[in-house]
């Protein structure tokens, strides 16, 4: 392109002529855009669509097929029928949950990335690497060391035990408690990262004017620092909320049979049954699910600044 | 000879986050669920693949040519643990040091192996249409090599270069439904599932009914994610043998489990990770494989391997050699080599399940005479008696009973 440039600028009648036809060089450029999309797009293009679209026309599937005998497309959709009335506690169960971790993510987080941003002063890249220190260990490591944690021999028992909050019999793990502790404490993190950026970015001046004009703490924190951390709060909320909804590391290492969310439920009829029908519905009507509510949540909210 | 040290705490956190044999993680190796899924659906994109593929009496489903004598090596698949160690160095394995020092082949030995269904699903596509998979030699448990066999992806074992297996296969594992003549798999080892308690939390259980209905028990009994395991306990607590049972019975026995998950007596579904949990007391009982029972045992003496009173369930993972793999002649060596009594005997020695190979407690007598009386590595005639095998299932069967079983387990 470099050397097309002097043409385009060189000759003063192409210069005029800006206004009424762009000159050959301009024209030319136009396509740039385009080019520079084309890698993204092909990447979701071929790791996006063509397996959701599979992922689609799996789950029309005739459920009588299997594995070894191949599948028929018959557009089963009594499948979406079927998975629903199977699997809808788990299913229900799992937005419940990822909805508690979120609530719960937005309690601690806010506190946490407002402390860090405000007043963290000098201390504030110790803080940030405190908050993503954990990341330098797996995500399986650290759910698994949670169950050290809570185990019924560990000190957390022991001690809720002792304060009479938990009864002799009582214990943590295999618990809903667990699972949503679990969650929390995995995915807190993506919460407290956008909160951070937006609230750091909070001109400190406005909160000294909100006092002039009389606003004591509370009322300037819901007047002047929440809508402005708005698009923070979305972002940590949809980064919680969306992966929390179809994780199923937490359920399976830290909740029982009765508390298992519908990510294991995808796993276990992918991989162990081999019903891929079912399977495949399932997905299609989580990322449906968490979609629209993500749709409505964004739209109510009201932000056009997301991250 | 190479008991385990006892680990640390840390140590044992640490090593309770690998994937160890049979880890309940199928998917948690991420892509897992999608690179199955991607797999049917590529073989369903490129027509019917497996529709109607050759059993193993069609023919061979597609034609190798051999080039063992020319290249003297294997590359081997097996699951974690499962192999014998040297005590200065995990990475080298004395049986099959003495394998190379004795037939010049050399083996890359992997256990990669987690889960039968994730293995399966990673290789499967590309042997039903004939790629190779770099790899001579895989091991599965009994109901997945009888799908491995059905579909016609295991190599025939030539009788000649197999002699010392087909002389010293355990009796009692002679004829087994997927493969009565001896063919196609080689048990590697074999293991019992029976009951796992830790005597420092809980008296002793006896049978399947204690552990589901048992009060003192209650929120402290784990079980299997494994199918057959869990459910032959199940038939086996409702008279039932599993080796011979119909729809009817499976749901019946079903009902009981599904009874004692929602009282709440049983905790979790686990794969291998119950070990840490009955070693630390969390669960005072639950039914387990017997050789992390074994291991267990040896580092907390209270931690014991129950026979309870209705039998105990027998399974075996098989060594069987891809269709696809150009040195099936290597492989068989390796086969034949493990069945030496002597080496089977310093294996079992080791990994601490039930060897399948006759005339090795005897040898096991010169390296350590209590295990050779262990019944639980050389069942006796009074626990043979108890042992009872899985039926083989066909394809629709797995599939029916997979699905209520994983329904009732919370997935």
């Amino acid at each position: 392109m470099a050397a097309l440039l002097p043409t385009a600028s060189g000759t003063p009648a192409a210069a005029t002529e800006i206004p009424v036809e762009p000159p050959a060089g301009m024209r030319r450029r136009r396509w740039i855009p385009y080019a520079l999309l084309a890698p993204g797009l092909l990447w979701l293009a071929v790791f996006f669509v063509y397996p959701v679209f599979q992922l689609v026309m799996a789950s029309l599937w005739d459920p009588s097929g299997s594995v070894e005998t191949g599948y028929t497309f018959t557009w089963q959709f009594s499948n979406y029928a079927d998975a629903w009335e199977m699997f809808h506690v788990q299913f229900l169960r799992s937005l419940w949950y990822a909805l508690i971790t979120t609530v719960v993510c937005v309690l601690l987080g806010y506190p946490l990335a407002y402390a860090i941003a405000i007043k963290g002063g000098r201390w504030k890249n110790l803080m940030l690497v405190g908050v993503i220190a954990p990341f330098f260990t797996s995500y399986l490591v650290r759910t698994y060391s949670w169950k050290a944690i809570l185990s019924d021999s560990g000190p957390v028992v022991d001690f809720l035990k002792w304060a009479h909050l938990l009864g002799p019999d009582g214990r943590l793990l295999a618990t809903e408690f667990a699972v949503i502790a679990g969650l929390v404490y995995n995915f807190l993190p993506f919460m407290v990262l956008p909160l951070y950026a937006s609230l750091d970015k909070l001109d400190t001046r406005l909160l000294e004017a909100a006092r002039d004009l009389y606003h004591g703490p509370v009322r300037s924190f819901f007047r002047v620092t929440l809508p402005l951390s708005m698009p923070g709060v979305i972002a940590g909320t949809l980064l919680t909320f969306i992966p929390a909804a179809g994780d199923y590391v937490n359920a399976q290492l830290l909740g029982g049979p009765n508390t298992q969310m519908i990510g294991s439920v995808i796993q276990s009829r992918f991989l162990v049954v081999n019903d891929y029908p079912i399977a495949s519905a399932l997905s299609v009507m989580l990322m449906v699910t968490i979609l629209v509510l993500v749709t409505v949540y964004v739209s109510t909210a009201g932000t056009e600044e997301v991250v | 000879m190479a008991r385990r040290i006892p680990l640390s705490p840390q140590a044992q956190a640490v090593l309770a986050a690998m994937p160890s044999r049979r880890t309940v993680l199928r998917g948690a190796l991420a892509g897992g669920a999608f690179a199955v899924a991607g797999g049917a659906l590529a073989a369903c994109g490129t027509k019917g693949t497996n529709s109607g593929a050759p059993g193993p009496s069609a023919g061979p489903l597609c034609t190798v040519a051999d080039v063992s004598a020319a290249e003297r090596k294997i590359a081997f698949s097996n699951w974690p643990a499962y192999m014998d160690e040297d005590e200065k160095n995990p990475e080298v394995h004395p049986t099959l040091v003495a394998f190379k020092a004795k037939t010049g082949i050399d083996v890359t030995y992997t256990a990669d192996i987690n889960d039968n269904n994730e293995f399966y699903g990673k290789i499967r596509t590309q042997l039903a249409a004939c790629q190779p998979i770099d790899r001579d030699l895989v091991v599965f448990t009994d109901w997945m090599a009888a799908t491995f066999i059905r579909n016609g992806f295991a190599a025939k074992f030539s009788a000649d270069k197999v002699a010392t297996f087909a002389k010293n296969l355990a009796p009692s594992l002679r004829g087994r439904q997927f493969d009565p003549n001896m063919e196609y798999a080689a048990p590697w080892q074999s293991g019992l599932t029976g009951i796992g308690v830790n005597t420092a939390v809980t008296k002793e259980v006896r049978t399947v009914d204690e552990l589901l209905t048992r009060p003192d028990l209650k929120g402290k009994v784990t079980c299997l994610t494994e199918m057959h395991d869990t459910m032959g306990f199940m038939l086996l607590s409702i008279g039932k043998d599993p080796g011979n049972f119909t729809t009817a019975d499976f749901d019946t026995a079903l009902e009981k489990l599904k009874a004692a998950v929602a009282s709440g007596q049983i905790r979790r579904f686990t794969g291998n990770d119950y070990v840490q949990d009955l070693a630390k007391g969390d669960i005072a009982a639950c039914i387990a494989w017997s050789g992390d029972v074994i291991q267990l045992g040896f580092e907390n003496d209270k931690i014991k391997l129950v026979t309870p009173d209705e039998g105990m369930m027998l399974w075996s993972d098989n060594m069987m050699i891809p269709i696809t793999s150009p040195h099936a002649a290597n492989a068989m060596a390796l086969i034949d080599y493990y069945y030496d009594p002597k080496v089977a005997a310093e294996l079992a020695a080791f990994v601490n399940y039930v060897c399948p190979v006759a005339g090795a407690q005897e040898e096991m007598v010169k390296i350590d005479p209590d295990l050779a009386q262990n019944p639980l590595i050389f069942p006796d005639a009074a626990m043979q008696s108890k042992i009872k095998i899985f039926k083989p299932l066909t394809e629709a069967e797995e599939k029916e009973y997979q699905g209520k079983f994983q329904a009732a387990i919370g997935a």
